[in-house]
């Protein structure tokens, strides 16, 4: 008999329903999955009692044959939702100890359609970091390995806990957050599937902040399809979110297996920059080629400032996070280290509390909102995001979806990259994603000379998820499923 | 621009992270390489650009002006590295 745990969400909850298994019993799988694999470093808490209390409830549902979209399926959460009395610290040291009095609207979303929670997930400090490296807990190891290698890679990041539970099967499915690309590049690295919805489709309540106009929740998952239920349980309209879109969530699912003949896929120029690797370029064109046998018509198209949504992104994420850290001070949560008095006190939590990634980009967001550089660096930034989502505006006029590579490269090992700026550019094709506000989501297509996983990434219209999961889908039944070895 | 480590001893000190003198050099040599690397950005023509206010164009969501939540001081201070009271404890700022 397969292990439970190598269900997908959409073949555990047909099992459940048909009481093949119970909820409980597939919890217990999980829980024993996370005690082996606890080399991985994918968990910073767990909470097994919760876990099977949870998935008793479920059971008693499902027994009087009710229970929610995602009755008794047990998931991890990324350390950065806010979940009631249980550890959620973003990562960081600053908020030693903090367990919220309250739980995040995603999180809750998901209780109320009936989810399991098996823990929290490690990710990088305030979810800074493209490697999950910056962790207070410590880094987190990628499930895949090269070929004949038994180096460790990185997971990506910032949702490196996420991508890694998920494809590890010691989650059925993960929460993670994407600021500039924070959920498809370690979806990419690990041969899972990542969506980062439109800007406003999912609430941001009970989230730790990191920078409020780029910030949107989404899941990772072992495949399409699930990433269409989890999307469609994890989004709703909240009032406790200004940003929060008042329109309804659609049945996503219901978009996974519909014909693609005649829609419009753009390929942008500007993501073939010079120095491409020539594995990435022929997975991409192996992508376009698949919609094309699919029906689909290939558009070439251009997004002229894409080169500049990096440079502007490292203007406007650290100004909006030096000012959501600013809460950090060692007075309401979190550590505190004394000081000489009040000032001292702030600026020693600070130092102490906050990693050295972090510290970076506060200090650069600070400055560049201080005075008499607001315009020549906020300013400007927030203009070429403008012509950034200009471009896009102008592309929707011919085509439907836009495809492109998910990274620039495979995975990586820690510590091959310690230039903040090499670092930054693994984010080059996601991040005008997030600049621009639009959904994008990232597959698998293939796996690298080495063996590693490589991923393609779709961008559609504002609030056009649907589409994303139906072209999505067409590139996973062309490419396949792909699943690490366990070694751990 | 590139900032020296006068300017990187201001903005830590605006940021609130303490920074010891000695670790100024490299943290102004950190931070020149990150606005170094912004600087492409004037490249840009951004001549009758507006700047991006909000990616979704939306009316903000507005409701009445009132107390919708609320009246449970121990949870808000239930984090608290020092409290008394229900009053948050920091180190004595009034003579």
């Amino acid at each position: 008999m397969t292990s439970l745990t190598n269900l997908t969400i959409a073949e555990a909850r047909a099992k459940l329903k048909a009481r093949e298994f119970s909820a409980l019993e597939l919890t217990e799988s999980y829980i024993s999955a996370i005690e082996q694999a606890k080399i991985l470093n994918a968990y910073v808490a767990e909470t097994p009692d919760q876990a099977r209390a949870m998935a008793k409830a479920s059971d008693t549902k499902l027994a009087k044959g009710e229970g929610g979209a995602l009755e008794g399926i047990p998931l991890g959460i990324k350390d950065l939702f806010a979940t009631k009395g249980v550890h959620t610290q973003a990562c960081s040291h600053i908020l030693d100890g903090f367990k919220p009095g309250y739980e995040s609207t995603v999180t809750q979303n998901l209780w109320d359609a009936g989810a399991v929670m098996l823990g929290k997930l490690n990710m990088d400090e305030f979810a800074m970091g493209s490697s999950n490296e910056t962790s207070y807990y410590g880094g987190v190891t990628n499930p895949w390995r090269r070929h004949n290698s038994n180096a460790a890679l990185v997971p990506g990041g910032s949702s490196g806990g996420s991508a890694t539970a998920v494809a590890a099967h010691i989650c059925a499915a993960a929460t993670a957050t994407d600021t500039g690309g924070s959920i498809r590049q370690p979806a990419a690295f690990t041969g899972t599937v990542g969506i980062k919805p439109t800007y406003g489709r999912v609430s941001r309540w009970g989230t730790v902040a990191f920078a409020s106009s780029l910030d949107q929740a989404g899941p990772i998952t072992r495949d399409v399809r699930d990433a269409a239920i989890m999307l469609r349980a994890m989004a709703s309209v909240d009032d406790k979110d200004t940003t929060s879109v008042d329109l309804p969530v659609p049945d996503y699912e219901k978009a996974i297996g519909k014909s693609i003949k005649g829609l419009r896929i753009g390929i942008p120029k500007e993501y073939r920059p010079d120095g491409l690797s020539a594995e990435i370029n022929a997975v991409w064109d192996k992508g376009a080629q698949w919609l094309k046998e699919q029906g689909a018509e290939i558009v070439e198209i251009s997004l002229p400032h894409t080169k500049y949504a990096l440079p502007a992104y490292y203007i406007v994420a650290p100004a909006e996070a030096s000012s959501n850290l600013a809460r950090y001070d060692g007075v309401r949560y979190g550590l505190r280290v004394p000081g000489d008095d009040l000032i001292d006190t702030y600026e020693k939590t600070r130092a102490t509390g906050l990693g050295k990634e972090v510290q970076r980009r506060v200090m650069i967001g600070t400055y560049v909102l201080s005075a008499g550089y607001y315009d020549a660096y906020y300013v400007k930034a927030q203009k070429v995001r403008t012509l950034i989502k200009q471009d896009f505006d102008k592309a929707w006029a011919k085509v439907d979806v836009v495809l492109t590579p998910a990274t620039p490269s495979a995975a990586f090992a820690p510590g091959e990259i310690t230039d903040p700026v090499q670092m930054y550019l693994n984010d080059i094709f996601t991040v005008t994603v997030n600049m621009a506000g639009l959904p994008g989501i990232a597959v698998p297509a293939g796996l690298s000379s080495q063996g590693l996983p490589l991923g393609l990434q779709l961008i559609g219209k504002p609030f056009d998820e649907e589409t994303l999961f139906q072209t999505a889908h067409v590139i996973e039944q062309a490419a396949g499923k792909f699943t690490a070895k366990s070694w751990w | 621009m590139s900032v020296d480590e006068k300017t990187v001893r201001r903005v830590a000190r605006l940021a609130r992270i303490k920074v010891a003198d000695s670790e100024l050099p490299k943290l102004a040599g950190e931070l020149n390489v990150i606005l170094n690397f912004v600087e492409q950005l004037n490249e840009v023509n951004v001549e009758n650009v507006e700047p991006l206010t909000s990616v979704v164009e939306l009316n903000m969501k507005k409701r009445k002006d009132v107390v919708t939540d609320g009246h449970y001081p121990k949870a808000i201070i239930q984090n608290a590295a020092a409290s008394e009271d229900d009053f948050f404890v920091v180190p004595k700022v009034v003579e």
